[in-house]
């Protein structure tokens, strides 16, 4: 592919999870008050309001939740058909990713999956799964 | 449970433009076609409206719709937020207008241009423009752009846990598709739809085909609410409000609610049921016909469960001989919907909420006391409920 796939624009709130991806780590933020994992990023826990938080780095285990195959309409910078997952974490939490490496009929619901950091032509890296070795 | 929204105000005018996939005309132009014809329909006089609500997605400024209608002094102007969860939003600010004495007649409205101008379909993009664009950051980076991706993950969850087919979301399509077939607005008029039909088009987003999507329509449509009482001395019918409220839940995201345990379900719609049930004194047996939020047909299998009408995982087989049908127990979207009439973000759907109060939908179905309306599915929401005066 030519085109680039769309890139995050980065704020307080989401820049810092994009930065540790660029370092191929997969962090799940989490609050240093209550040790509660949570995704997306936020700026304050749910659970306890507290604004400080850290994060932990997944070991990439996970499990497939749901997902989609994306026919139509077909964007620059993406290849189709495009396969989305919505992944449960072995830590907790979710991830919205793409799944690669799989035959379409090979796809099924709860199925473990693991996690890589993907890199594009033009160097920008976010974690997509493949089914588990 | 407040009662100040029960059978306090009425839908007495209500006014469409043609919907079509190429107006040829500005979306400000629709608006202000459609709102003069609500007004029109009502029977009352420009100068009299004093309230102005329509969705935050739309282009047309309340005030260049006041200035191109001709309308006078305005005392409530409002945009409600989240694409079609705004739809029984905007009658729920007029509803609290008309309640409150902040406005006697207020007219809701959307107008857009669908399909000619920006299409929905298309999906977000990277010159998306608003506060909530990291939230839409973490799927664009993926090509998880359009209102069909968002749905399809939410709906092949619901499938695995409950064993809906694909023919159940065709027959969703084609009950609706049989309405349009009455109704010369619709984009299905003179289009029949098999379940051979149905199978054999193209995959969009898996499970979702062609037709599981609602269409791209270029057209306006507005709502007059005033005050029951008003209503009554009106030309029309009026289409009493017996309940109507917003809804957002715990774990809530605009279209991806993707990280609550269990995603088989929509807590906003069950709190809007909740509400409109508590408000009216009504529940789902006295429910006659339903207009609800359709843009993708496994929207209503959901949405049957969360209002009641059966239990949770048998939407599939509630809808099997034909309950969405005329005869059948609960008909829905008897002017085709958002599926087969077209995609006025929901509007037109609580324009035939109001019809099938009136007796006038092209597909009137007999003794129509109660109709049930809802907002956007997998967006903060609303619902309400119109009756007979």
């Amino acid at each position: 592919m030519n085109a680039s796939r769309i890139k995050p624009p980065m704020t307080e709130d989401n820049g810092w999870w994009w930065e540790e991806v660029g370092r191929d780590r997969l962090p799940i933020q989490r609050c240093t008050a209550c040790s509660t994992l949570r995704h997306p990023p936020r700026p304050m826990c749910p659970r306890c309001r507290s604004m400080a938080w850290d994060f932990i780095e997944a070991a990439g285990r996970g499990t497939l939740f749901s997902y989609t195959v994306l026919h139509h309409p077909q964007f620059p910078g993406y290849d189709y058909p495009l396969t989305i997952a919505i992944v449960d974490l072995e830590e907790g939490g979710r991830i919205c990713t793409q799944l690669v490496d799989c035959e379409r009929d090979d796809i099924k619901i709860d199925m473990p999956l693991e996690m890589f950091i993907h890199e594009d032509a033009d160097g920008f890296k976010l974690p997509m799964c493949r089914p588990a070795a | 449970m407040s009662t100040a929204l029960h059978n306090t105000a009425a839908i007495a005018g209500i006014g469409q433009t043609t919907y079509s996939k190429c107006s040829g005309v500005s979306e400000l132009a629709l608006a202000c076609e459609a709102v003069s014809r609500a007004i029109d329909d009502a029977g009352i006089e420009p100068g009299e409206v004093d309230g102005l609500v329509t969705y935050t997605l739309d282009s047309s400024d309340e005030v260049e719709v006041a200035n191109s209608v001709g309308l006078g002094d305005l005392t409530l102007f409002s945009q409600i937020n989240y694409g079609g969860g705004a739809a029984v939003g905007l009658v729920h600010q007029a509803a609290m207008a008309v309640a409150t004495g902040s406005a006697k007649n207020v007219v809701v409205w959307r107008g857009m241009n669908g399909r000619s101008g920006k299409r929905m379909g298309q999906g977000v993009s990277g010159t998306i423009i608003s506060s909530d664009i990291i939230h839409w950051s973490w799927y664009m980076v993926y090509g998880m752009l359009t209102p069909a991706s968002w749905i399809a993950a939410f709906t092949t969850r619901y499938m695995h846990e409950y064993g809906a087919t694909s023919e159940d979301l065709g027959r969703i399509a084609i009950a609706q598709r049989k309405f349009a077939l009455n109704n010369p607005n619709a984009a299905g008029y003179g289009r029949p739809l098999t379940m051979d039909d149905y199978l054999a088009s193209r995959l969009v987003a898996e499970p979702l085909r062609l037709y599981d999507c609602c269409q791209e329509t270029d057209g306006g449509c507005a709502l007059l609410i005033t005050s029951v009482e008003h209503a009554r001395d009106l030309r029309q019918k009026p289409a009493v409000i017996r309940g109507v409220c917003q809804a957002s839940s715990r774990g809530q995201e605009q279209m991806t609610s993707f990280y609550r345990d269990d995603m088989t379900s929509l807590p906003e719609m069950e709190l809007a049921a909740r509400q409109v049930y508590a408000q009216s004194g009504l529940g789902p047996d006295d429910i006659d016909a339903a207009c609800l939020y359709d843009a993708f047909t496994s929207e209503i299998l959901v949405q049957l469960e969360a209002f009641g009408f059966c239990a949770r995982g048998e939407a599939k087989d509630f809808i099997a001989d034909g309950a969405l049908e005329i005869g059948g127990r609960l008909p829905n979207n008897t002017h085709g919907g958002l599926l087969s009439e077209g995609y006025i973000h929901g509007v037109n759907n609580i324009a035939e909420g109001a019809r099938l109060i009136r007796g006038t939908s092209c597909n009137q179905p007999e003794g129509v006391e109660h109709v049930l309306i809802s907002s956007g599915v997998g967006v903060p929401t609303g619902a309400m409920i119109l009756g007979q005066a």
